[in-house]
């Protein structure tokens, strides 16, 4: 075993686990270190011609156009906007749905109502839209035929007035993701000393009470944690929610555009990589200093649940 | 236990709400296999509903016609899902092991250049000009499994949370003592004692291929590398394209005996039907890593 003459004994002991490390350091190398080197793409003008090297540099003129066009407010407003609905709206329905599903006593049921919630999180973008689309559609989507024609009232079309999506996709958000947000609740109201409750009652307080006084102040530190952490994440958008769910519908763009569905299209659609690299570069950046800020303030609050 | 009048009321309150809170995630799934059985007659007079006049295995009767496209699709993304999670879970874990160790002298380095992934990226543009002019990616399996979902920070980070939590360092130290290198340790002591995290993460990534679709977005343009999810996608551009009027004088009469309606809706179903297949066995893996990973990433 021993190498009188051989390396150190701390690299015999390290290399190993180097080794082991090794496919998965050169995948984060390759998949996420490079591109960030890449940012540079954004100063200059590319030319697939002449090379991503030796095109020319170009400043901050990219930026420059982007900002001066109506597109960059639209989609920042966008993503902020709708991340700020889904962060408020997606709270206050997943604890009460929490608090609904912890009365339930009994295991089962709260088991059988957890795979009904959580499958709408587990479908793709894809089937969500075709869901959304044999609701919403103007020939024959439910809405317009099942419910709207039998009350007399006028039917809608949906997938060209952009004044309808800010609430349809909220709603579909909240649709798809509330009963998945629900779990993380009910395992803190789980997590609660049941004698706290017993205490309460004997004190003569009722159901609502014992909420409003026990259940959602014990909840308070889980949210604000997840609170900033997606306050952190407040600049990205999912791509598939705003792009495939109004089907990429263009009457639409002035209320489902977001940074996501904007980088997309004006790399794949108008070819125009100076703008896409420019609008990417400035979600990373913000979205980067929005987590430090973020975490600053989660190590202040709850420093047990800081990121870093 | 005694209750009160006003506890009963609110469990019977707390019963209904959930129901029909379920019944609302329920529904549309529900609507979306009903229009699939429905007469596309009926779905174009009548519009999708509950209760369908005239029921029709129209749609998947033309699937089973058209299987060599469908059943291709769905190789492509069995072959996508079960590669990718093998290879990502693998070297998840394998970068995980060391980074658990608290006695090895790059744990910690190993640990940052993971993490620091998860708050920068680099954007979409200097990946996709990578992916496409370095490692000519496109329109290959390749880029379907290894752009951006091979493996990610918060796996990484939360096998190797469970690593260090759940497995005790003096199992791993005798068994060096026995003789037994990094990776015999690895492979047979850290893996086999962590089969619930390895589960969960499987799940994550399991889920994740099978559900995406924008890589082929990025990186496809060839119909045969299309999986399930990028199939339907072309079903709703292809089918959008039958309704505007343009294209129905073009192809005249014969698009009217197309189901394409309910054969989308049974598209969707079919999509739908493996996540089915595996969520009851998962379920619990899937909630305990979505409690640890939402507290603690």
């Amino acid at each position: 075993m021993r190498h009188e003459y051989g390396r150190p004994s701390e690299w015999r002991k390290t290399a190993p686990l180097l080794m082991l490390a090794a496919p998965g350091l050169l995948y984060f190398l390759i998949n996420s270190y490079i591109p960030m080197f890449g940012v540079f793409i954004a100063f200059k003008d590319i030319n697939y011609a002449k090379g991503i090297f030796a095109s020319d540099w170009v400043g901050f003129d990219n930026f420059q156009f982007l900002f001066k066009t109506t597109d960059a407010w639209i989609m920042t407003r966008n993503t902020l906007l709708y991340n700020l609905a889904f962060i408020v709206l997606g709270t206050v329905i997943s604890i009460f749905i929490a608090i609904l599903m912890s009365e339930l006593l009994r295991k089962l049921y709260s088991k059988l109502f957890l795979s009904g919630l959580v499958l709408p999180n587990l479908i793709s973008m894809v089937v969500l839209s075709m869901l959304v689309f044999a609701f919403l559609n103007a020939d024959s989507g439910f809405v317009n035929k099942s419910i709207l024609r039998p009350l007399g009232l006028p039917e809608l079309n949906w997938y060209s007035e952009a004044k309808y999506w800010p609430y349809l996709l909220v709603f579909i958000q909240m649709w798809k993701t509330a009963g998945y947000g629900s779990i993380v609740y009910f395992a803190s109201i789980a997590g609660i000393d049941k004698s706290i409750y017993e205490a309460a009652k004997i004190d003569g307080a009722g159901k609502l009470r014992q909420i409003r006084t026990i259940t959602l102040p014990l909840l308070k530190p889980t949210v604000i944690v997840l609170g900033l952490i997606s306050i952190g994440r407040i600049f990205n958008s999912d791509f598939g929610l705003f792009y495939q769910v109004p089907l990429n519908a263009g009457a639409l763009y002035s209320t489902t555009q977001t940074i996501d569905t904007y980088v997309y299209r004006a790399l794949m659609q108008l070819n125009d990589i100076g703008m896409s690299a420019a609008a990417g570069l400035y979600q990373s950046l913000v979205g980067f200093m929005l987590v430090v800020v973020v975490n600053a303030i989660v190590k202040r609050v709850n420093s047990e649940n800081a990121l870093f | 236990m005694i209750q009160t009048r006003g506890e009963r009321t609110f469990v019977l309150f707390s019963a209904i709400m959930m129901g029909l809170v379920t019944l609302a995630a329920f529904l549309p799934f529900v609507l979306i296999v009903v229009a699939s059985f429905t007469k596309e007659s009926s779905l174009i007079n009548d519009g999708y509903s509950f209760f369908p006049k005239e029921f029709s295995m129209d749609a998947y009767l033309y699937l089973k016609a058209s299987a060599y496209t469908f059943l291709r699709a769905y190789g492509v993304s069995f072959f996508v899902t079960i590669v990718g999670t093998a290879v990502g879970l693998l070297i998840t874990s394998m970068l995980a092991y060391p980074m658990s160790r608290r006695d090895f002298k790059y744990h910690n380095t190993l640990a940052f250049v993971v993490f620091f992934t998860m708050l920068f990226s680099g954007g979409v543009v200097p990946s996709y000009i990578m992916w496409t002019q370095y490692f000519h990616i496109k329109d290959t399996l390749a880029s379907l499994i290894v752009p951006n979902l091979l493996a990610n920070g918060f796996n990484v980070l939360l096998v190797r949370n469970y690593f260090k939590s759940n497995v005790p360092i003096d199992l791993i130290e005798s068994a060096q003592i026995d003789g037994a290198t990094e990776t015999r340790t690895f492979f047979r002591i850290m893996l086999p004692l962590s089969v619930p995290v390895l589960a969960t993460v499987g799940l994550f990534m399991g889920l994740a291929y099978w559900n995406d679709w924008i890589n082929a977005l990025y990186y496809v343009s060839k119909p045969q590398y299309y999986g399930i999810q990028n199939l339907l996608v072309q079903l709703m551009n292809n089918i959008q394209y039958l309704n505007s009027g343009q294209a129905g004088s073009a192809l005249g009469a014969g698009s009217v005996d197309l189901p394409s309606s309910a054969v989308r809706m049974a598209m969707a179903v079919l999509g739908i039907v493996p996540i089915l297949v595996v969520l009851p066995p998962m379920q619990k893996y899937l909630t305990r890593g979505v409690v640890i990973g939402a507290v603690k990433g």
